[in-house]
């Protein structure tokens, strides 16, 4: 007899549940206005049967439940009822697909002449590009990827000089304007979704695979990558700011095209940043080396691109702005010395030619349990903490140590990477969580001391 | 020679075996091979079932626990959800059961290949060590999903790329050739080895299920076979059969030309089939639980059977369904959404038919009936909510979120487990002679049953949310609120209750084997051959000196004008019965 009171408790339960549940869909920020109409399609015509179902069930039980002298029913089939149940079901399943495929038809059909926009998903960040003034994407493969073309376009094609190209995990489109979005990975299978589009697909190596939508309201969105991609799969994050079209021109104007990216001016003037050097010199040193009393890390060993990076941030105001960084404040405060985007770019050139010298050991720990803890940090930083440019991971080896530890508590903590700008903060807020005490810091870094 | 079916055959001079070893080891007895199985599939299924626990404890309290991290997170869960579906209920429904339960119920004395049976077995338990060995490895088991995807699953920044999931390929391919062994002799035993009178729609659907089930096991895995060889290739002689060009780590890598959506078709191909060979057993078990404890025939018992067929024959055409997202041809969407609501057709009816079978019957509700009313209950909404996932637009928001989980948890964990509890509690005197404890066994079930949904119910609406599936841990992230994970943290909760509860089930099992009630011959008053052996439980040979003869269906249930409320198949006619089973009438001899 419980049972019978349960399964009636269970269903009042589950629809009460659905009906006042705080955990429901997103407001949607699409066209795809007709994807939540099939599923309340859907809710009605499962919600019946359920209900309808599980309520016969739990008067069966209770009529029918065992009495002495009781005897069952002897009815093998009632073809009658059976085709009748068949027939009620087929109509429910056909009052479920039939507005499904036509909603479908539409997702596949995609519109001739939108606009252009491509993501590229690769471990465990997003880029994207836009085709530029001849309206066509450049061709692109594998094979010319490399730290100055990680989009992986073709130098020689005409068609890909001017596209735009957004070294960023942050998307910008004009709200209000159908897109056809062109989706590539040179790496794993990735999967590009933003909940309040609704549309996703996956992004698979060695073709290009497209969807398309139409943004509908202005707002910052976030990307989740969708499909498991490794390790750091839950922090391959992004956002797509849907802004009005003169904003969003605006935007875009800022953007490099491909052939900017091959300019010397791009890829900044050694000479010209050895000036703006100068100041730095004062703290972080002649050579780059970095200095404790100062509190000023190595530079000598970082890559052009994250330098670039992070300058570009504390000038921004997306590094060394929370209240509790106050050497990132300062550093920020610094920047005013570097006037522009160029200075930046030749300043970051500059230290890249200064010699690279490993930093004298401060820290000790025990380096083996600190190889184990490092297996969290290797894919992004290498197995030998050298950096990779496809994860925009830098150089860990030959670094100050009590930097890297600095730095992973301001992580931990959220004084650093909790800027929604820095997306790649945010990756190492997240992984940093995994280091759970000091002792743990302390192996990992004696670990990466111990890397060339 | 001509061909004389088994049931006809002369009796040889039994061979009973004496020693220890030939007797529970190296046996070629079903009944021993079926509780080898058992003992091997549960114990594994305990790993898999701790190793949920520890993703539990990280999504509902993050980052608590020094040995969960991004890696281990996803080896927990790769090896949870591959040993889960393959290592636990592949084996214990066709290995443990299907050994268990086939010879007897078609009346023969034992698999028609026993020492390829006992191979079986073997095969199979040397496919769990090597899987669980992929724990003990450098770089630990792969942590690629229970999927496999190439590229990522063979590169470089999934935890497990150079061993572990060289283990895991090696682990499967032997697992097939057990599969292969088993399914073979479940097959050719179900269609040869049937006693006299024992016509195909007379058989109960525990094996109509099982049978079916081998049947598709057969063609399907041959499918995971190849992908998994093809994979292994691509990763250890450097062939390009999954993986195309492209820089992993930044590292420019060898290969060209390969696609990993091939692998996708592939893996599905066996994948999705595999839900049924899962499924079907079940689906066939609890029909003949709900029979015996209502006291009643199954209700449309032919149209039972074709529904199995049908939802057979079709489960091999929806394979894409899994694929809706994955970059294929989007017009293949039209095709694979309706194949597969057209399964929710002959499923549906299932349930329909188990509901009327409770209808005006005599219902008990001890231990077994209570599960497969669980099942039942947790089988309709997992049903159902793959109807949202079938239908491809619908599926679009919903894929790779807590609603894909929560929903084949419902109906491929939760409503399938249900099924084997019914069936331990069911079947457990005949194998043991012993009854398990009444008060533990409704314990157990309402505390799995109720904790169970509070698990996967809300899940679902994470989904909806857009929580993301294999995320090892949310971050901070605007469109789920802060409440999204006080629900994660109340999930866990209620999962481990239900994990640690599984003591008392375990519990039982030991302390019946000594301590429970002797159980009465034929304890529920069932129909089907299995309880009708001279002795309880059988012995080597199952049937003493003469095999059964059957002259009836499996169900006859309160038979109008019968003395008791059962008529066992092997009781000769007496003017009642189902009136066009399609059975010969038996020539006395």
């Amino acid at each position: 007899m419980k049972i019978v009171f349960v399964l009636v408790l269970l269903v009042v339960a589950t629809v009460a549940f659905h009906l006042f549940s705080p955990w429901w869909f997103t407001p949607i920020a699409s066209n795809w206005t007709a994807i939540d109409t099939t599923i309340h399609i859907s809710f009605w015509i499962t919600g019946i049967v359920f209900i309808a179902v599980n309520l016969f069930m739990a008067l069966a039980i209770y009529r029918y439940r065992y009495k002495k002298g009781q005897k069952a029913q002897y009815e093998p089939e009632n073809k009658k009822l059976e085709a009748w149940l068949t027939g009620i079901t087929a109509v429910g399943v056909a009052g479920l697909l039939a507005p499904g495929l036509f909603v479908w038809a539409d997702f596949v059909d995609m519109p001739e002449d939108a606009p252009v926009v491509e993501v590229l998903g690769q471990q465990w960040h997003w880029l994207y590009r836009f085709p530029g003034e001849d309206g066509e994407l450049g061709r692109t493969a594998p094979r010319f990827m490399s730290p100055e073309n990680p989009f992986g376009l073709d130098p020689d094609d005409p068609a890909g000089q001017d596209d735009i190209l957004v070294f960023s995990n942050i998307l910008h489109l004009p709200v209000n304007q159908e897109h056809k979005v062109l989706l590539r990975s040179e790496d794993v299978l990735h999967n590009f979704s933003v909940p309040q589009f609704r549309a996703k697909m996956d992004l698979v190596p060695g073709m290009v695979t497209n969807m398309w939508l139409e943004p509908t309201r202005t707002g910052s969105f976030e990307v989740v990558c969708l499909q498991l991609c490794g390790m750091a799969h839950h922090a391959m994050r992004g956002r797509v700011v849907v802004q009005e079209e003169e904003d969003f021109e605006q935007w875009l104007d800022a953007q490099p095209t491909f052939a900017e990216t091959r300019t010397t001016e791009f890829r900044g003037d050694p000479e010209a940043g050895r000036e703006h050097y100068s100041t730095c010199a004062a703290c972080h040193g002649q050579e780059g080396q970095g200095n404790k009393a100062q509190n000023a890390p190595g530079l000598a060993s970082l890559d052009r691109h994250y330098l670039k990076r992070q300058l570009s941030y504390y000038k921004e105001g997306i590094r060394g702005a929370h209240e509790d960084d106050t050497l990132g404040q300062q550093m920020a405060a610094m920047m005013a010395t570097l006037p522009d985007e160029q200075a930046i770019r030749d300043v970051s050139a500059y230290i890249t030619t200064l010699p690279d010298q490993p930093a004298p050991e401060t820290i000790e720990g025990n380096a083996s349990r600190g190889e184990r803890l490092y297996n969290n940090c290797k894919d992004c930083h290498g197995k030998q903490g050298e950096g990779v440019y496809t994860t925009r991971a830098p150089r860990l080896a030959g670094q100050h140590d009590w930097y890297l530890k600095e730095q992973i508590e301001n992580f931990q903590e959220g004084i650093r990477g909790s800027h929604s700008g820095d997306m790649y903060g945010m990756q190492m807020m997240m992984m940093s969580k995994t280091l759970q005490s000091e002792q743990a810091i302390d192996d990992l870094i004696a670990f990466i001391n111990s890397l060339e | 020679m001509t061909h004389v079916a088994i049931a006809d055959q002369p009796e040889e001079e039994e061979h009973h075996p004496t020693s220890f070893i030939a007797k529970y080891i190296w046996s070629q007895d079903h009944k021993v091979i079926a509780i080898q199985y058992t003992i091997v599939a549960m114990f594994v299924g305990l790993v898999a079932l701790v190793l949920s626990g520890f993703m539990r404890l990280q999504l509902g309290f993050p980052d608590t626990f020094s040995f969960i991290n991004p890696n281990t997170y996803l080896q927990f869960m790769t090896m949870h959800g591959m040993i889960m579906v393959i290592y636990l209920l592949t084996a214990l429904l066709l290995g443990g059961f299907g050994n268990y339960l086939i010879p007897l119920m078609v009346g023969t004395r034992d698999m028609v290949f026993p020492y390829l049976n006992m191979l079986s077995f073997w095969m199979y338990f040397l496919s769990v060590l090597v899987l669980l060995a992929s724990f003990f490895v450098p770089g630990g088991p792969t942590g690629a999903g229970w999927t496999l995807y190439p590229p990522q699953a063979i590169l470089q920044g999934t935890p497990g790329a150079d061993w572990g999931i060289v283990f895991m390929i090696a682990s499967l391919a032997i697992f097939i050739i057990a599969f292969t062994m088993g399914g073979l002799n479940y097959v050719t035993t179900i269609l040869q080895a049937r006693t006299h009178g024992m016509t195909l729609m007379r058989m109960p659907l525990t094996l109509w299920g099982i049978f079916t089930a081998s049947l598709m096991g057969l063609l399907a895995f041959p499918a995971l076979l190849v992908s998994a060889i093809m994979l292994g290739l691509d990763l250890l002689a450097g062939t390009s059969f999954f993986m195309p060009a492209l820089v992993s780590l930044g590292e420019q890598l060898d290969h060209t030309g390969g696609s990993p959506l091939l692998f996708q078709h592939l893996f599905w191909f066996f994948g999705h089939p595999e839900v049924y060979i899962v499924a079907l057993p079940a689906f066939g078990m609890v029909s003949d639980v709900l029979s015996t404890h209502a006291r009643k025939n199954i209700f449309g018992y032919r149209m039972m059977v074709w529904a199995i067929v049908i939802i057979a024959g079709l489960s091999f055409i929806v394979w894409a369904h899994h694929m809706y997202v994955s970059g294929m041809n989007l017009n293949f969407g039209f095709f694979f959404a309706t194949t597969t609501l057209i399964i929710a057709v002959p499923t549906a009816l299932k349930v329909y038919n188990w509901v009327l079978t409770l209808w005006r019957g005599n219902i008990h509700l001890n231990t077994p009936m209570l599960f497969a009313i669980g099942f039942i209950f947790t089988f309709t909404h997992g049903g159902l909510s793959g109807l949202f996932l079938g239908n491809v637009i619908v599926d679009v928001p919903l894929a790779d979120t807590y609603f894909v989980v929560a929903h084949f948890h419902m109906v491929m964990g939760v409503s399938t487990v249900m099924v084997l509890f019914a069936a331990i509690y069911h079947w457990y005197p005949l194998v043991t002679g012993r009854m398990l404890h009444e008060g533990m066994g409704k314990i157990h079930f309402w505390l799995t049953f109720l904790g169970t949904y509070a698990v996967f119910l809300p899940m679902h609406y994470l989904g909806f949310l857009g929580v993301p599936r294999r995320y090892f841990s949310m971050g901070d992230t605007a469109f789920m609120p802060e409440s999204a994970q006080t629900l994660n943290a109340s999930i866990s909760v209620f999962a481990i209750i239900v994990m640690v509860i599984q003591v008392i089930f375990l519990v039982n099992l030991v302390w019946s084997l000594k301590n429970g009630p002797r159980a009465p011959r034929n304890p529920w008053g069932a129909t089907s051959l299995e309880w009708q052996t001279p002795v309880m439980p059988p012995a080597h040979g199952n049937w003493g000196h003469a095999l059964p003869r059957v002259h009836r269906w499996a169900y006859d249930y309160s038979v109008p004008g019968a003395a008791e409320d059962f008529i066992p198949q092997n009781v000769p006619q007496e003017g009642s019965g189902r009136p066009d089973d399609g059975g010969q009438e038996e020539v006395k001899a």
